[in-house]
C-alpha cells in the first residue's frame, strides 16, 4: 500500500511538471526564453514514477529534455525558469540554461546535451556511493536514443561488474528526434539489452506512475541492498516536437499523436486516484490552482531577476581566479 | 548573378558530386526524410534513395568509422556530425584513426572522406553545442580542415573536398546557413588551400576565419571613416594553410589582426601569428594582435554569450589599437 500521502505528492509532482513545460513552451513561442526548449509534456509519469523511488538523499541525473525529472526530484520551479530567462538567480546563473541545470544538493548532478553521456557519470556516483559505504541510489534518465550510444553499452557493462546501486531509467518516447525507434533499432524491448550484460531489465507502461514508481522501487530496494544494476525501459511519448518549433509531423502520425494524447499520464492518474477514493475532486482541483499561482510567482521572479553580468562569464571556469 | 543562402549552395555542391561520382553517399543522424538538423540535406533522400542518403542511430564513432571502413575500400562518405561539440566522441575514429591510416600503413591507404559538421555560438546553445573546435583538429597531422564563411566558399570547397582523396573536417557554421551570397549556376571548385581576400586594404591585415569574417568586413566598412582601409583576408581553409596569401597581405599594410570565434588560448590564430613572426617579422610594424572568445566555455545568457564572442566593435577597437 502507498500511503496517501506520496499518492497526493506524486500527483503534484506531475501536475507541477505539465503546467511548468506547458509555461516555458508558451514564453519560448513568445520570444521570451532564449536559446531552445525540449519539452517533456507527456513524460510526466516516467519522471514522477521513477523519482518517487529515491530518497532525497539518492542521486539522479537527466538529460537535455530535463525539466520534468528535475521537478520529480525536488527542484524549484523559481530558480529552473529563471536559469530558462537567462537570469542570474537561475539555478545555473544563466550559464547552463534549459539543458544543463543541476541542483547538487538535492542530488540533481546535472542535466546534460551530450546524449548518453549521463550513463557512466552516474556509475561514479554509485561508485562513490559504494566507496564510503553509505546505500544510497543513483538514478539515471535517458531516451531510446541514447541506448544506442558507447556509453550505454559501456555503462551497463560497467555497472554490472562493479554491483553498482544504479537504475537505469530509459524514456522510451519512440523517437530520437526525427528517427522512429524502429528505425534505429531492431528490438522493441530496450530492457531486453539488460540480459547482454547480466542485469535485471523490465519495460513498464511509462505512462502510468504508479506501474513506474512500482518497478523502480524494486530495483531501488535491489541496488540498496547492494543487488546491483537494473534497466528499466518506460514505454511513453512527447507530445510535441523534439524542440520547440518542431512541430513534430513531418515524421508522425497525427492519429499516433492523438492516441497517445489521449493516454494522458496526468489525466490518467487523477481519475485513478479518484476512482479509488483517495481523495476529492475539490483536493486535486485546489492542488491544481496552487500549481497555477506556483508557476506563475515563477515567472514573475524570473521576469523580475537582474541579468547576469557580462563579465560573470569569466567566473566559474576554475575554481579560483579566471585564467586569462 | 543569381544569390542564394549557404544551406542551398552546400547543399548544391553535395547534389552535384552525388550525380557526378556514385561512390559518395552521406550519414548521419536524421539526414534522410528529416534532411538534417539544419536541413543541409533535405530533399536529397528523395533524389537519391536510402542507400546513399542513409541516417544513422546516435552513435557518432559508429558513424564515423563507417566513414573510413567505406573509404578504405573506395567509397567518398560524407558523414555528418550534427554539432562539432559531438564530434569529441568520434575523437578516436577521427585522431587516431582517419588521420592516421594511411601514414601507418605506410602510403597504401586511402581515407577518402569528408566528416561534415558545424560549429560556434550566438544561439545561446550553450556549452555543449557552441564550441569552435577547429583548432584541436588542425593539430593533427593527416587531417585536412575547411572553414567556409560564403555560400559561394562553401560550394566550391565541398566539391572539392569530396574529390580531394585525404580525410577532411569540414566545418560549417550554424549562423551561416541562412546568409545569402552570389553562387554562379555553372559548375566550380576551389581549390583546397586557396584563401581568399574578401576585401583589399592598405592599412591593415585581417585574417579571420567562418562568420568572423563577416564581422571583419562589416568592422572594415565601419572602419573606412576614419579613413582606415582594412585588408580581409579568409584562409577558408586552416590545413592546408594559404601562407603566401597572408604574408603577401601583411608585407603590403604591415599590421597583421587575427579574428576567430573560438577561444584565445592555443586558438587558430596563435598558428597565424606564428607564421607572421617567422616569416613576416620584418614587414611588421606593429605588434600582433588577436580578437578571440574568452577562455571560457560558451556561456547560455545572450548577455554573457556576446560578451565573451568577439563582435565587430572588438575588432574595430583592435584595428585602431594596431593603428595607435
Ligand atoms: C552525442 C549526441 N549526438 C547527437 C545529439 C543531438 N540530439 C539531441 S537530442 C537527440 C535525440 C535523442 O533521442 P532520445 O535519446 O530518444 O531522447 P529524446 O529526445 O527522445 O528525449 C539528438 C540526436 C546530441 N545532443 N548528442
Ligand atoms: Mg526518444
Amino acid at each position: 500500500m502507498i500511503p496517501k500521502e506520496k499518492l497526493m505528492e506524486m500527483y503534484e509532482k506531475m501536475v507541477r511538471i505539465r503546467r511548468f513545460e506547458e509555461k516555458a513552451v508558451e514564453l519560448f513561442l513568445k520570444g521570451a526564453l532564449p536559446g531552445f526548449l525540449h519539452s517533456s509534456i507527456g513524460q510526466e509519469a516516467v519522471s514522477v514514477g521513477a523519482c518517487a523511488a529515491l530518497r532525497e538523499d539518492d542521486y539522479m541525473i537527466s538529460t537535455h529534455r530535463g525539466h520534468g525529472d528535475i521537478i520529480a526530484k525536488g527542484a524549484r520551479v523559481d530558480l529552473m525558469m529563471a536559469e530558462l530567462f537567462a537570469k542570474k538567480t537561475g539555478y545555473c546563473k544563466g550559464k547552463g540554461g534549459s539543458m544543463h541545470i543541476a541542483d547538487l544538493d538535492l542530488g540533481i548532478l546535472g542535466a546534460t546535451g551530450i546524449v548518453g553521456a549521463g550513463l557512466p557519470i552516474i556509475n561514479g556516483a554509485a561508485l562513490a556511493c559504494q566507496l564510503k559505504g553509505t546505500d544510497q541510489v543513483s538514478l539515471c534518465f535517458f531516451g531510446d536514443g541514447a541506448s544506442n550510444t558507447g556509453s550505454f553499452h559501456e555503462a551497463l557493462n560497467m555497472a554490472s561488474i562493479w554491483n553498482l546501486p544504479v537504475i537505469f531509467v530509459c524514456q522510451n518516447n519512440l523517437y530520437a528526434e526525427s528517427t522512429p525507434q524502429w528505425v534505429h533499432q531492431k528490438i522493441q524491448d530496450i530492457s531486453v539489452r539488460a540480459q547482454g550484460y547480466g542485469i535485471p531489465g523490465v519495460s513498464v507502461d511509462g505512462n502510468n506512475v504508479l506501474t513506474v514508481y512500482r518497478a523502480t522501487s524494486e530495483a531501488v530496494e535491489r541496488a540498496r541492498g547492494k543487488g546491483g544494476p537494473t534497466l528499466i525501459e518506460c514505454k511513453t511519448y512527447r507530445w510535441l516536437g523534439h524542440y520547440v518549433g518542431d512541430p513534430g509531423t513531418a515524421y508522425r502520425t497525427k492519429e499516433e499523436v492523438e492516441q497517445w494524447k489521449s493516454r494522458d499520464p496526468v489525466k490518467q492518474y487523477r481519475a485513478n486516484l479518484l476512482a479509488n477514493g483517495v481523495c476529492e475532486e475539490k483536493d486535486l482541483d485546489a492542488i491544481d490552482r496552487r500549481l497555477e499561482r506556483e508557476i506563475e510567482e515563477a515567472v514573475e521572479f524570473a521576469r523580475n531577476s537582474p541579468d547576469p553580468d557580462p563579465e560573470d562569464a569569466l567566473q566559474d571556469v576554475y575554481i579560483g581566479e579566471y585564467i586569462p | 548573378m543569381r544569390e542564394i543562402t549557404y544551406r542551398e549552395a552546400l547543399r548544391e555542391g553535395l547534389r552535384e558530386e552525388m550525380k557526378r561520382d556514385e561512390t559518395v553517399f552521406l550519414l548521419g543522424e536524421d539526414i534522410a526524410e528529416f534532411g538534417g538538423t539544419y536541413k543541409v540535406t533535405q530533399g536529397l533522400l528523395e533524389e537519391f534513395g536510402p542507400a546513399r542518403v542513409r541516417n544513422t542511430p546516435i552513435s557518432e564513432a559508429a558513424i564515423v568509422g563507417a566513414a573510413l571502413g567505406a573509404a578504405l575500400l573506395g567509397m567518398r562518405p560524407v558523414a555528418e556530425i550534427m554539432y562539432i561539440d559531438f564530434s569529441t566522441i568520434a575523437i578516436d575514429q577521427i585522431a587516431n584513426q582517419i588521420a592516421k591510416v594511411r601514414y601507418m600503413f605506410g602510403g597504401k591507404a586511402r581515407a577518402s572522406l569528408v566528416i561534415r559538421t558545424q560549429g560556434g555560438a550566438g544561439r545561446s546553445s550553450a556549452a555543449q553545442h557552441a564550441q569552435s573546435l577547429e583548432a584541436w583538429y588542425s593539430h593533427i597531422p593527416g587531417l585536412k580542415v575547411v572553414m567556409p564563411s560564403t555560400p559561394y566558399d562553401v560550394k566550391g570547397l565541398i566539391k572539392s573536398s569530396i574529390r580531394d582523396d585525404n580525410p577532411i573536417l569540414f566545418i560549417e557554421h550554424k549562423l551561416l546557413y541562412n546568409e545569402k551570397g552570389p553562387v554562379p549556376e555553372e559548375e566550380y571548385l576551389i581549390p583546397i588551400g586557396k584563401a581568399d581576400i574578401k576585401r583589399e586594404g592598405k592599412d591593415v591585415t585581417i585574417v579571420a576565419t567562418s562568420r568572423m569574417v563577416l564581422r571583419a568586413l562589416k568592422a572594415a566598412q565601419a572602419l573606412t571613416e576614419d579613413g582606415v582601409e582594412a585588408e580581409v583576408v579568409d584562409p577558408r581553409t586552416l590545413v592546408p594553410l594559404d601562407e603566401e596569401t597572408i604574408l603577401q597581405s601583411i608585407k603590403k599594410t604591415g599590421r597583421l589582426l587575427i579574428v576567430h570565434e573560438a577561444s584565445k588560448r592555443c586558438g587558430f590564430g596563435a598558428e597565424i601569428a606564428a607564421l607572421a613572426s617567422e616569416k613576416a617579422f620584418y614587414d611588421l610594424d606593429a605588434p600582433i594582435k588577436r580578437v578571440a572568445a574568452a577562455n571560457t566555455p560558451v556561456p547560455f545568457a545572450p548577455k554573457m554569450e556576446s560578451f565573451v564572442i568577439p563582435d565587430e566593435r572588438a575588432i574595430i577597437k583592435g584595428v585602431r589599437e594596431l593603428l595607435g
